[in-house]
Parts: structure tokens; sequence; C-alpha cells
């Protein structure tokens, strides 16, 4: 822990001392021997000049969010970039199924309104209302979103009367997110605009229930490289009839049905909390944190769920489905485990993603030494029971709240959602952590270090000193990592391969991992004319 | 693949459906790169900068560093000056570059940041230098951004010193490859003649890995030649709408003469940047390059019955389509769709005017485009071939066309920015990957019957 302590010290160095005060506070090494977290300081500003992983409140709601919404299109009212950017680059795959045939999928075009000049100086709304016409026309999709970028919310377009005129000259719902690049301090706030704008306005809109026992919801899985694919595989297996995943693969006419599920699993905490709250709150529909990367937290996530129902014969098939697909995949994992045994990674990604792959690493023998967050907030390090003591600041109270309450007719209490008695669910919260989570902390081992909205020079000095075998993180670190000498893996785009989630997804991941760590090239870096050893042979000279 | 697009026409006058243009940011960012010991800056949202890094570092594949001045909705309502100063210092405190290149976004531009009196104020340490350039992302595109930041190289840091200048020529090389960039440099030292090219990306986005990581990579045009570039007798400012202007403002500015081009992409264009350097400095062609020339032209005899005559559909940056388009005509092609994303009714002439003097008619022309259009038109009308980025994968795909991957971005295959398309060689690349695309599909698509070893 000294030595760390010692390199943090070395890294906040050059800082000057405003940057120095700020950045301390953003780092924690955990330390066992204390009762409790310490506070970790996150959704804050980023320094200005400082090199940050984070992206814009636009990036968060059309790119994570709202965009892999397979049958809608979004159209980003704005200059072309921001549309541009986040087409096709974030590996939402989609495909048709029984109610969503291929001709009502938009998942790979690109719609913008390519604001001009003029647009600027005289107003966006008539080319917004234009284009919508132009789109209904031609494509007759089911709804449409329309997503702000950053001049938009300055000139003062009227984004959300534009979708209204839009929705009754066209009957279908038009759903407007104010989701301008400026709001809040990263991705964040455009996930939190994304959930409201979906729960106030979608979800609780359809009627039809999904055919089954034990209907499910699964939030926060984007189907990146086919993750919710592999899941899906997984439950249906075990006998859950899944509702709807939120958002990868999904329809508008599955999340309209959203709220007629008897659990919600959260699996990216941070991108999608706020509509299981939400939900819990106006349908009293039940959520679980689930953790599917990795096979020990898959197995944990699976049999808690199964616990939830206290059906025996879900337990059983679970048991069953557990058995059967660890016992197949443990040789070939075994076989990759023995070759990453005691190597080290650092996670710098996302909001949830460094808690979930502590996991696999650990089912790999591998320890995540360095692990943080771009845009998380301080309940995904500490716990949500942080939540109420989080003060807001001039940012966060720029993204408005939902208050809502029970609905009259469709809530129910969350025992009756998971049809069991008042005494059996409260048995249950004992033993299952229903509706909490508790960030990464707790699962952290002693003298590793938690860095939040690390930036370029941290991670550098980082890399440089704690040497470590694996970098997860995104593209644009990637390839600094690999000039330092050390293998990287995107931990957002999986380096075009996956599924890393369940059990398939674990072996996708330590077969990538091992190429990553062990490719030949790492051998050839210096060149035979620079190598100390004694000459080969005799010269010729 | 993309069943959703519907067949027969549609009215589609409002906004882009499947852009083939980005903003004018992202052009600046790349040009900023070019200067020696530069970091980028990117005034506005985060967001952006993050954008922009990764949409070039998934391109090269290698690191693109930039900072930003992460604006809140604090700055865009008061105004992002103290966000611009904040960052200056802290830039130079933390990464210390050279220099720090400075762009704009539609936000800061929205609010009317005045970027000169910001800079004005600004500390800057002693020996450190701040350019900017304007680059709101409702004008112009990626490419216009490009070339105002090498407008702003020019009038920030050109001087002529006044007296005789110097035997030197400047390059502007316009939007390409760092491999492009290292062809022309070939190309110039074989010539012999003293060149200060700039933006020069080569040794910053195609560095070795050597596992000593350098934030500033040994490449780039130094302050101190761009300077230089004052003194030069002449700039060679390779394409219309990345180069020319900067090479205007230096005429006005220092007196070099400037000499537009095309890009060198195809024999002809290679043969004009060629001349252009021999007239001025009355410098002889190497036996090499006349080989080289030589091989171009023995390999296009060879091979024309691949691909003489076929309906070729290209779309990309306007530069590129200018001469990708003469050498298309030059190997007996017909260029039937010729589209760019970037604005510019002087694209739309130039290439008609190649198509009309090679007796060409009935193929369309558009600058300020969409590939939403060009797979209408290729519904319409199909294609013997498709040569565009990467978003054309799709067109390709769903139109079952055979595809060349050409100019940028390129985002799911590799090696290609190492690889140069420009000068003689680059014209054996093109005729390479055009004959294969075709003769794949041949392949794939005829009789057992028909399957031949040689072809």
């Amino acid at each position: 822990m000294a030595e760390i302590d010692g390199t943090i010290e070395e890294m906040l160095v050059p800082y000057p001392d405003l940057v120095k005060k700020n950045r301390k506070k953003h780092l924690v090494v955990k330390n066992e021997a204390a009762a409790c977290c310490p506070q970790i300081e996150a959704n804050t500003r980023t320094i200005p000049g400082i090199i940050s992983q984070r992206g814009c409140a636009y990036a968060g709601c059309k790119g994570v969010v709202i965009g892999p919404i397979k049958d809608m299109i979004t159209i980003t009212h704005g200059p072309v970039g921001c549309g541009y950017y986040s087409w096709g680059t974030r590996r939402n795959k989609a495909r048709a199924d029984d109610t969503t045939p291929k001709d009502k999928i938009y998942s790979q075009l690109c719609f913008i309104t390519d604001m001009q000049e003029p647009d600027i100086v005289f107003g966006g709304e008539k080319k917004l209302a234009k284009m919508i016409d132009e789109v209904v026309a031609a494509f007759h999709p089911r709804a449409i979103n329309i997503c702000a970028t950053c001049p938009v919310g300055l000139i003062g377009d009227d984004i959300n009367a534009v979708a209204k005129a839009a929705e009754e000259r066209h009957g279908i719902q038009v759903l407007a997110y104010n989701c301008e690049g400026y709001k809040g301090v990263s991705q964040s706030a455009g996930h939190h605009i994304a959930n409201n704008n979906l729960m106030e306005k979608v979800i609780g809109t359809g009627t039809e229930r999904k055919a089954g026992r034990h209907v499910i919801n699964l939030l926060g899985e984007y189907n990146i490289g086919g993750d919710g694919w592999e899941l899906e595989r997984i439950l249906q297996e075990i006998g859950y009839a899944v509702n709807c995943v939120l958002t990868g693969d999904s329809s508008y006419l599955d999340i309209k049905n959203l709220h007629l599920a008897d659990l919600n699993l959260v699996q990216c905490h941070r991108s999608i909390n706020y509509i299981a709250e939400m939900m819990e709150t106006k349908y009293g529909t039940p959520w679980l944190k689930v953790n599917f990367i990795g096979i020990d937290s898959t197995n944990q996530s699976l049999r808690q769920m199964a616990r939830c129902f206290g059906d025996d014969e879900l337990v059983k098939q679970t048991e069953v489905v557990i058995e059967r697909e660890t016992a197949r995949i443990a040789p070939v994992l075994e076989q990759y485990s023995k070759m990453l045994k005691g190597k080290t990674a650092f996670a710098i990604v996302g909001g949830s993603r460094s808690h979930h792959y502590q996991y696999l690493l650990r089912d790999l023998g591998m320890e995540m030494i360095i692990a943080g967050y771009e845009f998380a907030h301080r309940d995904d390090y500490e716990g949500r029971q942080v939540i109420p003591t989080i003060k807001t600041d001039a940012d966060s109270k720029n993204i408005p709240e939902l208050h809502l309450v029970a609905d009259e007719k469709m809530y129910q209490e969350a025992h009756i959602h998971l049809n069991m008695s008042k005494e059996k669910y409260d048995e249950l919260k004992k033993a299952v952590p229903l509706n909490y989570y508790e960030g990464i902390y707790p699962n952290m081992k002693d003298g590793q270090v938690i860095i939040d909205d690390a930036n370029h020079h941290e991670v550098e000095v980082l890399i440089r000193t704690a040497k470590p075998d694996l970098f997860l993180s995104g593209v644009r670190d990637k390839y600094i990592v690999h000039k330092m000498g050390v293998a990287s893996k995107q931990l957002h785009a999986y380096d075009y391969s996956g599924p890393y989630a369940g059990y398939n997804g674990a072996l996708n991941f330590a077969r990538d991992v091992v190429n990553a760590l062990t490719t030949p090239a790492w051998k050839l870096i210096t060149p035979p004319w620079e190598k100390t050893e004694e000459p080969r042979s005799e010269t010729h000279a | 693949m993309l069943e959703c697009i519907p067949e027969g026409s549609v009215v589609h006058t409002t906004g882009k459906i499947n852009p083939a243009k980005t903003c004018q940011p992202l052009g600046a960012m790349y040009a900023a790169l070019g200067i020696h010991g530069c970091l980028p800056h990117s005034h506005g949202s985060q967001g952006c900068c993050a954008y922009h890094r990764m949409h070039l570092t998934r391109h090269f594949r290698d690191p693109v560093l930039a900072s930003s001045s992460s604006f809140t909705e604090g700055a865009s309502v008061f105004g992002g000056a103290a966000n611009l100063k904040t960052s200056i210092k802290n830039v130079f405190a933390i990464y210390n570059p050279e220099i720090m290149a400075v762009h704009t976004t539609c936000l800061s531009e929205t609010i009317g940041d005045d970027l000169p009196n910001i800079i004005k104020t600004a500390e800057i340490p002693e020996g450190k230098t701040v350019i900017h350039v304007n680059t709101p992302s409702y004008q112009g595109s990626h490419i216009t951004g490009f070339s105002g930041m090498c407008k702003a190289m020019v009038s920030y840091l050109a001087q002529s010193d006044g007296t005789t200048k110097k035997s030197q020529m400047n390059v502007l090389p316009g939007f390409v490859n760092p491999g492009d960039m290292r062809e022309i440099r070939r190309i110039v030292d074989l010539l012999g003649v003293k060149m200060i090219m700039f933006p020069d990306t080569s040794n910053v986005l195609d560095t070795p890995l050597t596992s000593k990581y350098q934030m500033y990579p040994e490449g780039g045009a130094t302050v101190t030649e761009i300077r230089d570039a004052g003194n030069s007798e002449v700039t060679l400012a390779l394409g219309s709408f990345a180069s020319h202007d900067a090479a205007n403002v230096l005429q006005d500015k220092c007196g070099v003469t400037g000499i537009p081009l095309k890009l060198p992409i195809g024999i002809k264009a290679t043969d004009d940047f060629i001349m252009a350097i021999k007239d001025w400095f009355g410098v002889e062609i190497p036996a090499s390059l006349t080989l080289e020339r030589g091989q171009v032209v023995d390999t296009l005899i060879d091979t024309h019955f691949h691909y003489q005559g076929k309906r070729v559909a290209i779309f990309g940056d306007p530069d590129h389509m200018i001469a990708l388009t003469e050498f298309l005509l030059a190997m007996g092609m017909v260029p039937v769709y010729v589209l760019t994303g970037t604005p510019g009714k002087a694209f739309e002439t130039e290439i008609k005017k190649m198509l009309e003097d090679a007796g060409i008619t009935g193929s369309r022309v558009k600058a300020e485009g969409d590939l939403f259009e060009l797979q209408q038109w290729i519904k319409e009308a199909p294609v013997d071939l498709l040569i565009g980025t990467s978003y054309g994968k799709y067109i390709a795909r769903a139109e079952d066309v055979p595809f060349v991957r050409f100019g940028f971005p390129i985002l799911d295959r590799a090696v290609h920015p190492l690889m140069p398309v420009v000068g003689y060689r680059g014209c054996l690349r093109l005729i390479e990957q055009i004959s294969n695309a075709l003769l794949e599909r041949r392949d794939r698509d005829c009789l057992d019957e028909d399957f031949e070893l040689v072809l």
C-alpha cells in the first residue's frame, strides 16, 4: 500500500494546486482495516484542459440508452457531427423478432437535421418538423425519437412542441430528449434524461404481457457484441420469459409493455437505475442488481433470481443449467486460466463495467489492481445507501428528477409481483439484496486503487509504475497503452468480438485476453541488432 | 441488409440520412496533429473532443490526444472564456506541448466566444504558442475544418523575413493519411527539393511500437518550419477544398507563390505534381520515378480488361473524389455517380467538366449529398463497383455491389493509413484493389465451368 501511495503522490506532482486538490478527492486506496468506505468524489465537473475520457449528455442519451431501440427512428437535431459519431459505433446488435420484422429496423441508419448557419440564426424547428414529415412518409416508423445537441438548447428550439405537433399530424409517438451535450458533467446526465422520458411517455402504455410463468426485464443491457442474446439464451432455458432487454435489441413495442413483468434485473446500474427505481415506485416492481460477467457472478445472479420467485421447479432448473453450463466450459476455461493466473489488470471504463469484470478476471486467476469509472456516481463506488447524502450541485440540479407516485390501477406490492406472501417476501429480502446495489468498493482488496474520471496523465503514470499485464478501457486509451508495451482490450466495443456476458461470453473473453497477452509480436519489439546478447556468428568483414 | 430502405423514389429534401461528411472540428483536430509537439484543444463540451478522438483513433489505430474546455451548462450561459483560460494553464502545466491548437465547436460558436481576445489575455508560458480556428459545426464539413486549421497555421505562424526567398517549397498535403504524406516526401526527396510540408502526420499517426510511449512523437511540422514557410519560393496546394485557402493566405501574407493542384492521386495528378516541381525548380526527374510511372502504364495496359467500361459509384471527400474521378477515367471506367458530403458547387462543376471531356453523359454528380440518396440512385440503376469509406459497406451488401474502401474514414480494415494512394505507387495500389474487387466478384458469381485459373 505504501508503494501505491507513493505512486499517487508522484502522479499529483505536476498538477497546479487547484487541480491537485480536486484530483485527490477522486482517488481512494482500499484499506481493509478501515470500517467503511471513504467518500469518493464522483459525478462532478472535469477540470477544463484535462484529457478526460468522458463524453457528453447526448452520448449518454442517444448513444447509450435510446440508440439501440431498433424500431424507432432517432433523429438527431443539430449539426452533422453528433449523429454521425454515434452511428453504428456502439455495437448494439439488433435483429428481427416475432413482432418486429426486418423492414422495421433502423439501427444501421443515421438521421440528422444537419443544421446550417441560417438554422442557428433563425431557429431549426421548421427544418426538424419537415424532416419528421419526410421520414414518416418514407419509412413509416412506429415511433420517433428526437435528440437535441448543444446549439438546440442555446438557440431555444422547442423540440417538445415540434414533437407534440408531429404526433398530432402523424398519429405516432414522437419523443423529444433535451440531452444537449453541455448538460450535467458526463454521459451520465444523458442516461437520466433518457430514463425519464421512457418512463414518463412509453413504459406503461402497452397491454400485452408476455406468456410465461416468470416474466422478467433485463435493464441496462445493451447487447454489445450480442451479450443480451447470450443472456436470453440462458434465461429462457431456465424457464424465464424475457419481456424486454432494455435497450439492447429492444423494440418500442416491448418497452411499452415493460411494466408487465414480475421482476426487473439491473445489469448496468449507472445507466438504468432510474427506471428500476421509478418502476418500483410506480408499479411496485422489485429489482435485483445482477452481474452476468463472470462464471461465479452469473451463477450467483441466477440463484438469487430463482429465489425471488419461491418456485422450487425454477430453483431446480436453475441448478441444472448452472451445472451443465459450468461443466461445459470449465475444461476450456481452466486451460486459459493456467496462462492468466497471477496476472494483473487495470480497468477504467464506463459506470458499471469495472465492477462487473472484477469477477470474470478473478475467475481467470487475475486481479484488477486499479479500477475506475468515467462517469459513475458515488453510489456506484460506495453503494446506494449514500444516495440520500449526495449533495446536489449546479450541474446535477439541471437534470430533472421525476417525482412519481404509485399508479392507482397498476401498482402492486412487490410480493404480489413475485407471487408470494408478504412474510415470505420479507424473508427473501434478508437473503437477496433486492432494490439495492453495494457498489464496487466492498469487492476490492487491500491496496487496490479506485480512481474516478481518470485522465491521460494519471493513466500514463500508473501504467509506468504499476505495470499491469492488461489494460481494460476504451479505444481512445487502447493504442496509447500498446505503445507502452502493455496489452489492452476495449471494454466498450470488445475489440469487435463478443459476447463477453454469460458462459459463452466468459470463454470468448478468456480467449481474447490470452491472445492479447501472448500474441507473438510482443516478443518482436526489440530488433535483433539492438539486442545486447552475444553475436550469433562471426561477421564477414 | 437495410430492408427498411424504401423502394422507389421518396421525398428527401431535409436533413441528412446516412451522411457522407462530418463536422469541422474533427478536421481541425486532425490538421493540428500534423504540427510537431502540438496538443489540439476542443473549445466546447467534452463530448465533442471524445467523439473526435474516438473517430480518428478508429481510423488510424494510433493514439490521438486532445484536450477539451469541458463546458458545463454554466459556461454555456456565461461564456467559455474562463474555461479556455483554465485549459491553457492546465494543458501547459500538465501536458507541456510546444503549441496548443484550439478549434471551436457549435457550442462555443453559438454563444459567440471571442477566441482571439480570450487567447490574448490568457497566461501562455514563455516560448509556447497558442493558435486557433473557428470551426462551427453548422458550416462546411470536416474538410473545411481541416482547411481552416491549415489557414490558422499560416496566419498565426508563417512569417517572411523580407529577404530573398529560399530555394525551398511548401507542400500542403490535404486531408490524407500519414502513409500518403510519407510518400509525398519520398517523391520530393527523389527530386532533391527542400520541402516544408504542413500539416504532416507521418511519424505522428503511424508510429512504431517500441514500448517507449511519447505523447508528442517525432513527426509533424515544427513551429519553426511553419514559420519559415513564409520564406519559401512556392507552395504546392494539394486539393482545392483542403489546401487552396491556406496557400492563398500564405501568398497574400508572405508573397509565397501558391500553385493549386489536385491531390496527387492517379497518374495524371501525380504527373502534374512532379511537373510543377520540375517547372519551378528546374530539377531533373530521376530515372527511378520514370520507372515507377512506366510500371503504372504497363499495369494499366495489362489489366484494362478487368475494369474498362465498368460503371462505378464513388463517394467521399471532395479532393479525393476529384482526383479519383480523373484516375478512373484514365482507367477507362465510367463514374456514373460521384458524391461528396461537403458543400461546394465547385465540386460539381469540376467533376462534370471532367466527365464531359471524357464524353460521358448521364452521370449524377452531387455536393452536399448523403448515402441514402446514393443508395436510391444505385437501386434505380445499378453499378458494377462502389468506392468509398467504410460507411459504404451497408450499401455494398444491401445492393450486392463489389466494394473498394478508399478515403476517410476506414473503420473496419487495418493497415490502410500506412499504404499510400498518392503517387505512382498509389496508382498501383488502387489498380490492384479495383481489379481484385471485380475479379473476386467474377470468381464468386461464375458457373463452375467458367471458373478459371488465369484471369
